[in-house]
């Protein structure tokens, strides 16, 4: 029972990393309509640039990410504006494939700067420490605190969304953006914002997820696509729906990876189609249909 | 009007340049003409994908070779300036292959050389066989090598030849570094469901029966999707089952996993020995303290007592001068790519003329000590391969990083031990 009990528990934390992983998505997505196939990359991105300046400078990679969250979500709002409000429109097609190219341009950048070494972030004595809870359970300190930032940053984004004029404007946006903007929004600044936050939201991703286990440069699609079914399992839009999105696929996949190893990744996909056929639109969707 | 026609005028000498342009580039230049002095080497590697870090050593070991052969070689009387063709495979088998026709067909090199992994290796060896061109391969495991790409070993092949250990070699180092300290014998694995961890992981081929056969007992809870982000499941199973040693072939990433999830669950084995995530110093960097103790399979170090044919350079000089010029620690591709050099070069100069045949049968008649040790394609456990030897090796402290210490040598005596191994803290 101790067993199953910290299975479930090691798959929650896990759905924490996923979850912020797939914020930045369901931003995007929620906001733009727009499908950022470079959000994994992104992520990666900022796990390098953390790497690069806690190596010769030695802080701690905590430290560092009040220098790369605000740097990414810079990066994310001139990123927004230049290129990719431009590929915007009734046609989904242009932002996939700008962003796929630039999926492609990020990969080989990275290797090219910082070669195909897997790297990481060490934080010391943390990445082991542990709270044991009695029997065979303990759990990870360092997953505690992933999860605790997770909550946390979809608790801020909630009240951003719900209690200030800039979440008001994000909200019309996107429910209709012709509207908004007869309304006086500038769809364009409010894109570039909705960016920003996303590519900060991933930052902090892809910093955790390089102290959780190691990097390369290749590894940016593989995280887009846990971000992926964790949106579209907690419904478009909503954005604790994300949280429970990513959750689903921790636990679904440590279940599936304690009845068999090899049945891990391919249980969180089983969990993710399941939800496909029974709620198509998610099971806390946000977006009206169009 | 007159502006219109302006415009036309302008349009129509746009195109007559483009196509003056085009016409030219159609044209052989005047620096492309047959080269009768020239042996061309084609050299095909993953310098990028997720395989590159075997690459790494590539630019390095071609400045060497360049500096070694700048005088050119003798090849049936006449000196040859030598030539190397370099193509990337991306890491990707199909790119592989495709790199390898165009040395064939398009750049018609007179040998071709490959290494890192059955990605690499395989492909290009088939391209070489299929258009009948001399092949020098290493730097993955014979069988997957040989039986990888249907290989008889009653005929072998006609053109392509490979030399690195085999499976039989990475067992035999393994169990015997179990022996080393006490422990229950009870070993827990972590194979990956891929070309390896299968290999690794088979009932009749790899680990389980020779570990029973040595009365260890094997927790083997089955092959995990890489990359996974969780091994809480492994991690109880092995705590159950009181597992003191884990083994395993699999990538950095899930190791790094595996190992700070076992921190935080209390799972404290005796001995880990893990091939492939281990086998780097950049990765082992990145495991931080945590990467004392870890042991793993050693296919070259600086302490062996090979040199090379083609500078003399001792295996201690190699990994010295690669330090000193590109300001990274030492890995074991760093040999083995220099060894392809040497095994392809020695074959020219044996060569009768620069046939395709004649430069087969030298390197057929292959005998030669290696900076990666003796290679002689004649007294391989199947034809067209030769061994090299294979020792185990512990990262154990050194000043303020690690350093890969031998300390298993029951599969290759020639390769002095030069620590005991100590129990993971």
């Amino acid at each position: 029972m101790g067993e199953w009990i910290n299975t479930i528990l090691q798959g929650l934390l896990l759905g924490g990393l996923y979850s912020l992983f797939a914020t930045g998505l369901a931003l995007s997505f929620g906001i733009m309509r727009m499908i950022n196939i470079a959000h994994g990359d992104f992520a990666i991105l900022a796990a390098f640039a953390a790497i690069a300046v806690v190596e010769p400078l030695g802080l701690d990679p905590f430290v560092v990410l009040l220098l790369i969250v605000p740097l990414m979500a810079g990066f994310g709002y001139v990123l927004q504006r230049i290129i990719l409000n431009r590929t915007l429109g009734q046609d989904i097609l242009p932002p996939l494939l700008v962003t796929f190219g630039m999926s492609i341009i990020i990969q080989n950048l990275l290797l090219v700067a910082f070669s195909a070494d897997t790297r990481s972030l060490s934080v010391g004595e943390l990445g082991i420490a542990s709270v044991p809870l009695g029997g065979d359970v303990a759990v990870g300190v360092f997953p505690l605190i992933v999860m605790a930032v997770a909550v946390a940053v979809l608790g801020g984004l909630q009240w951003l969304f719900s209690a200030t004029p800039l979440g008001r404007a994000f909200r019309a946006a996107s429910d209709d953006r012709e509207v908004a903007q007869l309304m006086g929004i500038d769809n364009r600044h409010i894109y570039g914002v909705a960016m920003a936050i996303a590519m900060g939201i991933v930052a902090i991703a892809g910093v955790f997820l390089a102290i959780r286990a190691n990097i390369n440069p290749t590894e940016g699609p593989a995280r887009l696509l846990y971000a992926f079914e964790a949106v579209i399992i907690g419904g478009l839009g909503s954005l604790w729906g994300t949280l429970a999105g990513g959750v689903i696929l921790g636990v679904a996949q440590t279940i599936g990876g304690k009845l068999d190893p090899g049945w891990g990744i391919l249980a969180g996909h089983l969990a993710f189609l399941a939800v496909l056929v029974v709620k198509p639109n998610g099971l806390f969707p946000r977006t009206r249909e169009r | 009007m007159s502006k219109e026609l302006d415009i036309n005028a302008g349009r129509r000498t746009a195109i007559k340049t483009l196509g003056g342009l085009a016409a030219g580039a159609l044209l052989p230049g005047p620096w492309v003409h047959a080269a009768n002095n020239v042996i061309k080497i084609g050299y095909v590697s993953p310098q990028t994908g997720p395989l590159a870090v075997f690459a790494e050593p590539d630019a390095f070991t071609l400045a060497e070779m360049k500096k070694a052969l700048a005088g050119g070689i003798k090849v049936g009387g006449k000196t040859y300036a030598v030539e190397f063709v370099v193509k990337d495979s991306q890491s990707n088998s199909n790119r592989a292959a495709e790199a390898a026709s165009e040395l064939i067909l398009k750049d018609k090199v007179n040998i071709v050389v490959a290494g890192s992994t059955p990605a690499t290796t395989n492909p290009v060896a088939d391209q070489c066989e299929l258009n009948g061109v001399p092949c020098v391969t290493n730097d993955t495991p014979w069988q997957p090598h040989f039986f990888g790409r249907g290989g008889d070993p009653k005929k072998g092949f006609e053109w392509t030849y490979h030399f690195f250990w085999g499976l039989e070699d990475v067992i035999g180092v393994f169990t015997n570094l179990w022996t080393q300290i006490p422990t229950n014998k009870v070993i827990g694995s972590l194979f990956p469901n891929d070309s390896d961890g299968n290999a690794w992981g088979d009932a009749k081929m790899g680990f389980p029966p020779v570990l029973a056969q040595k009365g260890f007992k094997l927790v083997d809870k089955g092959r995990f999707q890489s990359p996974a982000d969780d091994f809480s499941a492994y991690i109880a199973e092995f705590k159950k089952n009181n597992v003191e040693i884990v083994t395993g072939v699999l990538p950095p990433p899930d190791f790094a996993n595996f190992w700070s999830q076992a921190g935080q669950q209390g799972f404290k084995p005796k001995i880990v020995t893990a091939a492939k995530a281990t086998e780097f110093p950049a990765a082992i960097q990145s495991f931080g303290p945590r990467a004392e103790g870890l042991s793993v399979e050693v296919w070259w170090s600086p302490t062996h007592p090979f040199s090379s044919s083609l500078n003399g350079q001792s295996s201690a000089a190699l990994a010295a001068a690669y330090t000193k010029a590109t300001s990274r620690p030492w890995a074991m591709p760093l040999a083995f790519k220099h060894s392809l050099f040497e095994v392809a070069i020695d074959a020219l100069k044996r060569s009768a003329d620069l046939k395709p045949e004649s430069i087969r049968n030298a390197i057929r008649d292959t005998d030669l000590k290696t900076i990666v040790g003796p290679v002689n394609f004649k007294k391989g456990p199947v034809p067209n391969i030769a061994k090299t030897p294979l020792v185990g090796g512990q990262w154990q402290k050194a000043g303020k990083g690690f350093e890969l210490v031998v300390v298993e040598n029951s599969q290759a005596p020639m390769v002095p031990v030069k620590a005991k191994l100590l129990a993971v803290k």
